[in-house]
């Protein structure tokens, strides 16, 4: 079990977590803009999440921290 | 304690720097300036400061941002062309208020121009020089004592300030031998950093960050006027100048730095000859005594200025501003290199100017 | 549970001014990374001019900021004053490779103690994608419309391989953070970058190649594909000098 805690406002929609995720789990959301009106990424089903950390790991931005 | 030593201008320069707690050079071989880095390559370890003979001039004066940026006592010399070179660096630290000192032992120009003592860098020094709205506080010693008790206490005044300081010699001064009295070492084993110093110590809100760049107009604008009530209170406080036989003056001749020693003989000469000439001469040549000289020029005695320097004319035009068009203000140099006799200027004179 | 990933606390909470995907965030962080494993009490870090220029309201210590190129002066000024800290210069491309040159050759052949991250992505990002001295060969850029042609610009300068000739540096390394694969084996880099620094080894650089979608016209997924497939054939990744492991 692995929790993910998106720090939304530095998200800048680059869309590199998406892209590194094994579980294709998340994706940018269609509908949530942060305040510097990026759509912001999100995890999508939490159930599947393993907590690789890829996703942190790859976000230039410090979006993402884990929790395992 | 004092010490009592005969020593070329450069190498006295350097050692009073010491005493005044300069711990760290950083410098780059130009004549005629070199035992200025010589004599500091050997001495700063010897008090257990920093010497560098860096890459390039541009480096140098980098070094020095670095050092002195991190609360360090740290200074660098140089000549003309290499002081163009450093233009960017002190206009960096004039706007990071750091405190430093440069020393400029001026040789002719433009360009590469020649190795012989010259003043053809007073604009660059006391009108800025770099880019962006900034003064140094300026001295123009024209003595190796002078350079001494000048370079002793520079360091105090630059962060008195936190700005730039420089000695602007005139290329004889960096060369002529002369007994001068050494002061005591200053000591700062005990001085804590200054308080905006970025020491490496402080972590999060605490941190210091010494820096230039203001991307807000309006933040930018602040440190503009900031900088500038900085050299107001230069101007009240800081003015340095000597005068001599002004008191009864008809014609009074200015000159700044070793120039103003041989129009000191041309006074006297002058005055054997029944002509009353005194001699004005400016210290800090920024600030520059413009109180004194429109006050010279308002009273009725005066009939002229003179000014007497190794350039085309520069310090002629700060004379003209403080004059304010009460008197005639003439200049009478010579450059190239060339340094006029007291002859010269009493001919000059005598002869009635142009 | 427990945190297994967090942001550095070398790293302050503003956010960065870089362009979504730009890999100085992903630089920044693994530079603050490495300076958290550090057991050490002062730091102090010199920011460049260029895309980084802002890097000193990020980094969570004391910091400079240089004129452009001069980082590496200004480190050595600092590192020579104050031996017992930790000195770092962040530098790009246009910056460490282009107008200072002088000051990196110098720094690294006098071996000074200091750690240079050097981010290339192969272009002028802050000014608007001008040419940079490691712009590839058919590169486009602002001031080589048609792609660097080597009749009219000449050819790219490859900083690693060229410190590396050097007797000064301890340590040069070229890494990439394409993937996480990359961004690890970079973190171990930049990591020893530092553990040289705080051991007295001398100069210690490291290159990491890096994106600028906006200026190179390719979103942030294609910009990392680029570095993968064109930089790092143009640019090879690795070890380019290592004193430390001669003297084992």
């Amino acid at each position: 079990m692995a929790k993910l805690i998106f720090n939304k406002m530095l998200c800048k929609s680059c869309g590199l977590c998406v892209s590194v995720c094994p579980k294709q789990i998340i994706s940018i959301s269609k509908s949530e803009i942060n305040s510097k009106g990026y759509f912001v990424s999100e995890l999508i089903d939490t159930e599947k999440c393993i907590g690789c950390a890829f996703c942190a790991m790859m976000c230039p931005d410090s979006v993402i921290e884990v929790e395992k | 304690m004092e010490e009592k030593k005969l020593l070329k201008g450069n190498e006295a320069i350097a050692e009073a720097a010491i005493r005044g707690g300069c711990r760290a050079f950083f410098g780059y071989p130009i004549t005629p300036q070199n035992e200025i880095p010589e004599y500091m390559s050997f001495r700063m370890p010897e008090v257990g400061g920093v010497f560098i003979q860096s890459e390039s001039e541009v480096s140098a004066i980098n070094m020095v941002y670095g050092a002195a940026g991190s609360g360090a006592r740290a200074m660098t010399s140089s000549s003309s062309p290499g002081i163009s070179l450093k233009q960017e660096g002190i206009s960096y630290i004039a706007g990071a208020e750091v405190p430093c000192v440069i020393v400029n032992m001026v040789r002719s120009g433009p360009g590469l121009g020649g190795i012989q003592p010259a003043q053809c860098d007073y604009f660059q020094s006391v009108k800025g020089g770099g880019h962006g709205d900034y003064k140094m506080l300026v001295y123009g010693p024209n003595s190796v004592q002078e350079c001494v008790d000048i370079m002793y206490n520079a360091f105090d005044k630059a962060f008195e300030y936190r700005m730039p300081v420089m000695i602007l010699g005139d290329g004889m001064l960096g060369q002529i031998m002369e007994a001068v009295t050494l002061p005591p070492m200053k000591d700062f084993s005990n001085v804590p950093n200054p308080d905006w110093a970025a020491d490496g110590t402080r972590y999060g809100n605490d941190r210091r960050v010494i820096n230039s760049l203001y991307i807000q107009p309006d933040e930018l604008e602040a440190l503009n006027h900031k900088l500038f009530a900085k050299y107001d209170v230069l101007q009240e406080k800081e003015c340095m100048y000597e005068e001599y036989l002004c008191e009864d003056a008809e014609i009074v001749i200015t000159a700044y730095g070793t120039v103003a020693r041989i129009a000191k003989s041309a006074v006297d000469m002058l005055r054997e000859s029944g002509v009353k000439a005194g001699l004005l001469r400016p210290i800090t040549v920024f600030p520059f005594p413009s109180d004194r000289f429109a006050r010279l020029a308002s009273r009725s005695e005066v009939k002229k200025f003179v000014s007497v320097e190794l350039s085309m004319g520069q310090m002629v035009e700060d004379v003209r501003l403080a004059v304010n068009g009460k008197k005639p203000v003439e200049f009478f140099g010579r450059c190239g290199g060339n340094v006029m006799t007291g002859e010269d200027i009493v001919e000059y004179i005598i002869k009635g100017g142009k | 549970m427990a945190k297994i990933f967090e942001k550095p606390k070398m790293l302050t909470d503003k956010p960065t001014h870089y362009c979504p995907g730009c890999t100085h965030g992903q630089a920044h962080i693994l530079t603050a990374r490495a300076i958290d494993k550090l057991n050490v009490k002062k730091i102090i870090g010199v920011a460049p001019v260029g895309c980084a220029v802002f890097a000193y309201e990020y980094f969570n210590c004391d910091m400079q900021e240089a004129a452009h190129g001069r980082a590496p002066a200004v480190a050595t000024g600092i590192k020579r004053v104050i031996p017992d800290a930790i000195v770092f210069a962040y530098q790009g491309d246009g910056d460490l490779a282009s107008i200072g040159m002088a000051e990196i050759v110098h720094a690294a052949a006098r071996g000074e103690n200091i750690t240079v991250i050097f981010v290339n992505n192969a272009i002028y990002g802050m000014t608007g994608g001008q040419m940079a001295p490691t712009t590839m060969i058919g590169q486009k850029a602002t001031t080589c419309q048609s792609g660097r042609s080597v009749a009219l610009n000449g050819y790219p300068i490859h900083v690693s391989e060229m410190l590396s000739q050097l007797q000064g540096p301890c340590y040069i390394e070229r890494v990439s953070c394409h993937d996480v694969k990359h961004i690890r084996q970079a973190q171990k880099a930049v990591d020893k970058a530092f553990q040289n620094q705080v051991e007295g080894r001398g100069f210690s650089m490291i290159e990491i190649l890096a994106t600028c979608p906006t200026n190179w016209g390719m979103n942030p997924i294609e910009s990392n594909k680029y570095v993968e497939e064109v930089m790092c054939s143009v640019y090879p990744l690795g070890v380019y000098k290592d004193t430390t492991k001669e003297e084992a």
